[in-house]
């Protein structure tokens, strides 16, 4: 089996404590480090860990350190981009997401196919075949999150034209994103747009739809959400800014897909006309698509992790405040690049795009009530996770010992010692869950000292 | 040494665009780390990017020491430029004296000074013609 066995808990649970474990008994973990309910969806496959410096190097926010030869996530540092996965040469970095086994829990299921799922395919010219396949495949109905993602360009949209005070205004459809800001740019909170992702509108309005049509309670009903990403398993897990995800199930498109392709040759004779988006709701699939559906050109589209956190130093620091409205995406390309889909993001971006070319703009609309189910409930909260102290005097003391130990070190950041840098080994002692002794030079030239007392003891020894 | 205060020095290398904010974005990164109240960390990272450039822009690059206590925030921005003519001038929103080819680049609208001070608690500018320029910001906690 593949797939990560934890997904959402329904299928089975286990519970899985990814915090670094101090590196030696010599240390503990400073009372001040930052707790908090977090969670993270990359899991690591021991086994196959060679225990190399690949994943800690890419990891933009330094979560990874190895230790005793194993490569560890601290989940409060993790972002759940998915870098890890993509780099690690072994394979042994893992999603979690669902069996669709999950299915025979419900009594009626709703799958909620991402947009990036059109782009899989090749030859593809009517998003109905996938979503006949689908029902073939053992849903009951389907509800496309691009339908919800219509709805949400256009909340947006009067979101963007009554609160000009907040332009820039930033998408928070990328999970991945939403994270980083709170952990790391606290003053660009605000500037958060406090409306549900697409595929969280999708699933309370397919649940609603579902119950009217079978009577069934909510508990009978299972919304299963077709990923592109593992960062929506986390936003499953540990929303941000609604208090309860109305997704039971995450599966991923790798694993959907094989099963869907012979579904989908029989579905070509007699396609249900089950799509209810137009090329607004599709266009979210990639990059660009989210904010070309609020009509203005205003606005800044960027995606890869990298360039987003320059993007983001860039707005803290107000350079380019003159801006509406800034999309960003953890993955290069857009959802389509999520680290559970099969096809070249680029290649299917081009799909995507021939897909769109003779819908109708939008098939979705408000029916003139505000639509509040769609708005945040909860406030989002900054989480100092990166903090050094409890107070200002702890904290500079600890970046005083932190910079004293940078000099102290080569500056080879060469990830010998399991930290990405060594100004990370230096925060990580700083933090109680490591020791000098593991940078390998600084071991070396105290071997060399204790060599050259055994030389001078031997010596004395000798003349006497 | 005083053990409630942390020095961190930068040098400000001359002409270099792709450097300047270098050492604005590291003091940003280590004053979240310390846990500096967000909206401090802000108006000391603009008002220090704007410095920054400042010292690229007109004066050869220069030191920067960013002293912080649990009480204040101070940078003292310090270079060996050609120094400021007339001060007051210069503190007018949108007086520049930029040259052309630094413009085109999007820089020299005139709103450097004013933004220091705009975002800083205190601002005091010592400079002498030909010897240099000490500009000292201070953010209180």
């Amino acid at each position: 089996m593949t797939r990560g066995d934890e997904g959402t808990g329904l299928v089975s649970h286990r519970t899985c404590d990814t915090n670094p474990v101090p590196s030696s008994p010599l240390v503990t973990r400073k009372a001040w480090f930052y707790m908090g309910k977090f969670f993270t969806s990359v899991r690591l496959k021991e086994d196959l860990c060679m225990g190399c410096i690949n994943c800690i190097k890419r990891c933009p926010t330094q979560a990874i350190r190895v230790r005793n030869g194993k490569a560890a996530i601290t989940k409060e540092f993790c972002i759940d981009c998915g870098e890890c996965i993509r780099i690690c040469p072994h394979h042994a970095k893992e999603a979690t997401y669902d069996s669709p086994e999950i299915m025979k829990l419900f009594e009626y299921t709703v799958a909620l196919p991402a947009p990036s799922l059109y782009g899989q395919f090749n030859h593809l010219d009517d998003v109905n075949i996938v979503l006949t396949a689908l029902k073939k495949m053992g849903f009951d109905d389907v509800y496309e999150v691009s339908g919800a993602a219509e709805l949400v360009s256009e909340l947006s949209r009067d979101y963007l034209s009554e609160h000009k005070e907040k332009w820039p205004i930033i998408s928070t459809a990328c999970p991945s994103v939403v994270r980083l800001i709170q952990v790391r740019f606290p003053s660009l909170i605000e500037h958060l747009l406090p409306i549900c992702a697409p595929v969280d509108l999708a699933a309370k309005m397919a649940r609603e739809k579902a119950m009217k049509k079978t009577g069934l309670p909510k508990e009978k009903i299972g919304i299963i959400f077709i990923s592109p990403c593992p960062a929506k398993m986390t936003a499953v897990k540990s929303p941000i800014g609604i208090d309860h995800s109305e997704i039971d199930g995450v599966l991923a498109i790798k694993e959907v897909y094989p099963i869907l392709l012979p579904y989908m040759k029989q579905s070509i004779d007699d396609v249900e006309e089950l799509s209810i988006s137009g090329r607004i709701g599709i266009g979210w699939g990639s990059t660009g698509g989210e904010a070309g559906s609020l009509l203005s050109d205003n606005y800044l589209a960027a995606d890869g992790i990298e360039n987003v956190i320059k993007i983001l130093e860039d707005l803290e620091d107000q350079k380019f405040d003159e801006l509406e409205f800034i999309e960003l995406n953890a993955c290069a390309g857009g959802c389509v690049g999520g680290v559970l889909t099969v096809e070249n993001p680029y290649l299917a971006k081009v799909k995507l795009k021939r897909l769109r070319k003779y819908l109708p703009v939008a098939c979705n609309h408000l029916a003139g009530d505000s639509c509040e189910e769609a708005f945040w409930t909860d406030e989002v909260k900054y989480e100092p996770v990166f903090k050094l102290g409890n107070d200002m005097k702890e904290s500079i003391a600890n970046m005083s010992r932190v910079e004293e130990l940078c000099n102290l070190f080569p500056k080879l950041d060469c990830g010998s010692c399991g930290a990405p840098t060594c100004k990370a080994l230096a925060e990580d002692i700083v933090r109680g869950v490591a020791k000098e002794q593991e940078c390998i030079h600084i071991l070396r030239d105290y071997i060399h000292k204790l060599t050259d007392e055994l030389i001078k003891l031997d010596t004395k020894n000798e003349n006497l | 040494m005083n053990n409630d205060i942390i020095v961190m020095t930068y040098e400000v290398p001359a002409d270099d665009f792709t450097r300047a904010g270098e050492a604005s974005s590291s003091v940003k990164g280590k004053l979240k780390k310390m846990g500096v109240n967000p909206d401090i960390v802000r108006k000391v990272a603009i008002a220090m990017y704007e410095g920054e450039i400042n010292m690229v822009i007109h004066a050869f690059g220069g030191t920067i020491d960013v002293i912080v206590s649990p009480e204040e925030i101070m940078m003292i921005l310090k270079d060996q430029g050609p120094g400021i003519e007339d001060i007051e001038l210069a503190m007018q929103a949108g007086y520049s004296t930029a040259p052309d080819n630094i413009r085109s680049l999007g820089f020299g609208a005139g709103m450097g000074l004013p933004n220091m001070k705009r975002y800083t608690d205190d601002m005091k500018i010592e400079s002498i013609l030909g010897v240099g320029t000490t500009v000292t910001m201070r953010v209180s906690m």
